[in-house]
């Protein structure tokens, strides 16, 4: 039994992340469904949108207690990293705390620009999703808040200072960019977390 | 370090690319989801796609074609052309667009910035803007036969107070031209304003890439024919651009 499961909830357009694993061969099961996602072999938690209203979303229809109760490999994308961390500083924000990891805001000045949009390389890379990646490679971000380094950090991303691209504890994996936009590398690391025993 | 990025921009007409010199004598020049998958293939960073004859009744085959793409593509990837409601862009973002981009509708009723940084973030929403130096810098409408009278950087501003998460530039003096990008104008909104700037109008050589980028300054550049019949092919350009020390994804 191989199931992938991505987790259905009102937080922008997850097509694209099930169109990415549809290139790799795996056509995942789209549900909030608690028991579809508690037997997947493992799970995609996406996310674009804002904090505050995502987090009261899973806290009321309890999605927050089976994210934190899984123990299948489990990956959180974009927001869904923010959402893993400890807290947001969008709109104060407590979050799941799978991360014990601050989210703060970028801080624009005339060199840089927020949201960080755009193409921006990984380093520091160590772990599962980043096996057989070249060094310094590009994926793609869009974000105006980042999670601080931490113990947790297994990728940096260098902008106004370098945060956390990619964390992981446990089996429980986040990515702040976006690897179903990343083309060819991102193509990889979502190939590396299918195959993540 | 945040890459600078190279976007082919496909016009769409019924269902075809297109790309037509100064908006006049449209060409055929193909199929746009083979052409996209190529380009991404090649190393584009980033797709937009134009609908630039879009009617009511053309939008429904525009979302189709948004779906198609977006099951190929692996790169983000901006919709625009006669876009002017929330629940159009509602439809193309669920079909697989990354971001739309609006035009007139927009400078008719700036509400609608507003509107849809506010239902789905100011990330989606890129402002295009279409200019002629008459001598000062003056916003046109209608494929750059309209002039408005409005002040090019004051629109530009006022647009990314509203939420416009990017400006999308044509110089439509020297779109079409292959004689470069308008680098001074370029400079100018890209260190006035705090969003990222594309440039776009004019792309004929590798050395006009890396002008926007030096001087103009330009976070993304956009081109079309030069691209699409193979006169810089995307590879090379980004070869060259890494070999001139800008910093681009390989």
């Amino acid at each position: 039994m191989n199931k992938t499961v991505v987790i259905k909830y009102p937080a922008g357009n997850i097509q694209s992340v099930l169109h990415a694993l549809d290139r790799l061969g795996t056509q995942a099961i789209w549900t909030d469904d608690p028991e579809e996602i508690r037997s997947a072999s493992r799970v995609i938690f996406p996310g674009v949108g804002e904090a505050s209203s995502a987090m009261a979303y899973l806290r009321n229809s309890g999605l927050d207690e089976v994210i934190m109760s899984l123990h299948q490999p489990v990956l959180g994308i974009c927001l869904g990293l923010q959402l893993f961390c400890r807290h947001s500083a969008e709109n104060d924000t407590d979050c799941l705390g799978i991360f014990d990891v601050p989210v703060l805001k970028f801080e624009a000045n005339g060199q840089y620009k927020v949201p960080h949009m755009g193409w921006n390389t990984l380093e520091a890379t160590h772990g599962p999703l980043f096996q057989g990646l070249p060094p310094e490679s590009y994926v793609y971000f869009v974000h105006s808040y980042y999670a601080v380094q931490s113990v947790n950090t297994c990728a940096t991303t260098p902008y106004t200072l370098p945060f956390s691209a990619a964390l992981q504890r446990d089996n429980f994996f986040a990515v702040q960019f976006h690897p179903e936009k990343s083309g060819k590398i991102g193509q990889q690391i979502l190939h590396n977390f299918l195959n993540i025993k | 370090m945040l890459a600078k990025r190279i976007i082919p921009c496909l016009d769409i007409k019924n269902g075809q690319t297109v790309k037509g010199v100064q908006f006049q004598n449209l060409r055929e020049a193909g199929d746009p989801v083979s052409l996209a998958a190529s380009y991404a293939e090649q190393g584009a960073d980033e797709l937009v796609f134009l609908d630039i004859t879009a009617t009511q009744e053309n939008r429904r085959t525009m979302v189709s074609l948004v779906k198609q793409i977006s099951a190929v593509l692996n790169i983000p990837f901006t919709v625009g052309g006669g876009i002017q409601s929330v629940a159009e862009v509602g439809d193309l973002l669920q079909a697989g667009a990354d971001k739309v981009s609006i035009n007139s509708a927009a400078f008719k009723r700036p509400e609608l910035i507003s509107e849809l940084a506010q239902a789905f973030g100011s990330q989606c929403v890129v402002l295009a803007v279409d200019a002629r130096p008459d001598p000062e810098w003056q916003v046109y409408l209608k494929g750059g036969t309209q002039p408005t009278g409005r002040d090019l950087l004051s629109w530009a501003s006022e647009a990314v107070d509203r939420g416009a998460g990017e400006i999308l530039f044509t110089s439509m003096a020297h779109d079409g031209t292959k004689n470069g990008f308008a680098l001074e104008i370029t400079r100018q909104l890209s260190q006035t304003l705090p969003v990222p700037i594309i440039a776009s109008g004019g792309a004929g050589q590798v050395s006009h890439f890396i002008s926007a980028f030096t001087e103009g300054k330009a976070d993304a550049a956009l081109a079309a024919s030069v691209f699409h019949f193979g006169e810089i092919s995307i590879p090379s350009l980004k070869q060259d651009l890494h070999n001139y020390g800008i910093p681009v994804r390989l």
